[in-house]
């Protein structure tokens, strides 16, 4: 096959390596929230950079894709450019930023706004997989307290949070329970996004690259974010709204504009707070111009 | 002498590449959605008996590194030099040391395969299954992960215990086995995570 990265094979992996990973997916996929082990190979980029993400990418990609890649909501970071660029050019891809045209989109640290739909793929990059980690470092014992479903420490870690703050502190990989059965670390996220993950129409493919484990949610899964009878799971809000397109029901990033302190709140997805504004009226530089 | 008894060998995929990322696609949405059947969208003509799904399912996940067992239906000389020569998977007689299985008859007993253990639930095996025909509509219904009520899937044959029998497996969760449904050209995904029950 050409492609037009001469050299390479069609999406970058060779033909093994993609079997390999495709028959961890689908057992991820059979088993949802069970870290599968893989053979994690070397990226053209470091780990951190979500070499898991681009490995399971490579692994479903193919030239009728259209694929949209993010890095903390916005189609235009570094991390974002440079994994749509590659997959452009190994896999010949169409790319988008749109959310709803996108078949594959990969991201870093969200979910997009725009609803997913059915038939979607949402493969999300993973740094830490066990979300026992913090608590118990052998992997031996981790996989233990999994097979055993011994889930108190987790419990006892969220209490302490309670106990010293009032609420649980953890705003971002907030720990999740699947199918009632097997406790997930949803990668980082914001807990905004959490309930996000609960009976998604989409297919959700995990990628830890350098930890080596592949973890599914399929469609329509029960996906319970932790908490307490007395304390519930709650999202975060704001008081403020996008200050470029309005929107309250967003996840926000705080952004410094000047030197004596000045900040505003914008949406930390790209696509729908352009979409927003165009829909307003607004000029926007990103539809103005060309773009890769 | 040798050319004259040689068992031919059948074409596998027209384009490896291509074709192997384009039956994976189908193979991840029959077990991320089972119930919802999915078809083989490239042509190929395995060796009799095997069907085009079951074949194709084969030459997308079967290589060196998987251990093959093939029922007493599936094996013959013409199915075993397909699969060496495409997949250069190693055939194996004991179905507890298998990756994957090839049946074209519905396994008495899924206990002769592995399971998975307790700490690595993945190290199970996958059968293939090729039946008859396979349709949605009432037969089989299916709940759990994947399905957002429930999904219902006529398969036939199909043993009249198969529901107590996956209920059994079901209760041993997360081991178990995880089933690839083939007929002619289709493909229903069989989950361990799935609730069956008869319509």
């Amino acid at each position: 096959m050409n492609t037009k990265a001469a050299g390479y094979n069609y999406a970058y992996l060779d033909e093994q390596t993609k079997r390999m990973i495709r028959r961890a997916i689908l057992k991820a996929v059979a088993i949802p929230g069970y870290q599968v082990p893989f053979g994690s190979r070397e990226m053209p980029m470091p780990y951190g950079w979500g070499t898991g993400g681009v490995q399971v990418t490579a692994a479903l990609i193919g030239p009728l894709d259209v694929l949209k890649v993010i890095d903390q909501g916005a189609d235009d970071t570094t991390n974002a450019v440079s994994i749509r660029k590659f997959f452009a050019a190994v896999a010949e891809v169409a790319t988008t930023t749109a959310t709803e045209r996108a078949t594959i989109v990969q991201t870093r640290h969200r979910i997009p706004e725009t609803p997913l739909r059915e038939g979607q793929i949402l493969v999300l990059q993973v740094p830490i997989p066990e979300p026992l980690r913090w608590l118990e470092p052998r992997e031996a014992e981790t996989r233990k307290m999994h097979a055993l479903e011994e889930y108190g420490a987790m419990h006892v870690s969220l209490y302490e949070d309670l106990a010293r703050h009032g609420r649980i502190a953890k705003t971002y990989d907030y720990p999740v329970l699947v199918e009632g059965r097997y406790l997930m670390r949803p990668s980082p996220i914001p807990k905004f996004d959490n309930p996000k993950l609960d009976r998604s129409p989409a297919l959700m493919l995990f990628g830890a690259g350098r930890e080596r484990r592949i973890y599914a949610l399929p469609p329509h899964t029960r996906v319970e974010s932790l908490a307490f009878e007395d304390h519930p799971f709650e999202v975060e809000t704001w008081e403020a709204r996008c200050r470029l397109c309005g929107a309250e029901d967003s996840y926000l990033d705080e952004v410094i504009v000047d030197d004596a302190g000045g900040r505003m709140f914008v949406c930390s997805d790209t696509d729908y707070c352009n979409r927003r504004q165009a829909a307003q009226g607004k000029p926007n530089p990103e539809m103005l111009g060309g773009k890769a | 002498m040798a050319s004259d008894t040689a068992t031919p060998l059948r074409p596998g995929f027209a384009d490896p590449t291509l074709n192997a990322q384009q039956v994976f696609r189908r193979l991840l949405e029959a077990m991320a959605q089972p119930g919802t059947l999915s078809e083989l969208d490239c042509p190929l003509e395995p060796p009799r008996p095997l069907a085009p799904a079951t074949a194709a399912a084969a030459l997308t996940l079967f290589d060196g590194d998987t251990r093959v067992w093939l029922d007493g239906q599936a094996r013959s000389p013409e199915v075993e030099t397909f699969l060496r020569f495409h997949c250069g998977c190693p055939l194996v007689a004991d179905p507890k040391a298998a990756d994957f299985a090839i049946c074209l008859a519905w396994p008495q007993d899924f206990g002769t395969f592995a399971w998975g253990e307790a700490a690595y639930p993945d190290r199970s095996a996958t059968l293939i299954v090729q039946v008859e025909r396979l349709e949605e509509g009432p037969g089989l219904r299916l709940s759990g992960p994947g399905i957002r009520e429930t999904a219902e899937v006529a398969v036939s044959p199909c043993p009249a215990d198969l529901a107590p029998r996956w209920a059994a497996m079901r209760a041993e969760f997360p081991l178990g086995l995880d089933l690839i449904l083939t007929a002619g050209r289709r493909f229903c995904g069989l989950p361990r995570s799935l609730t069956i029950a008869e319509a």
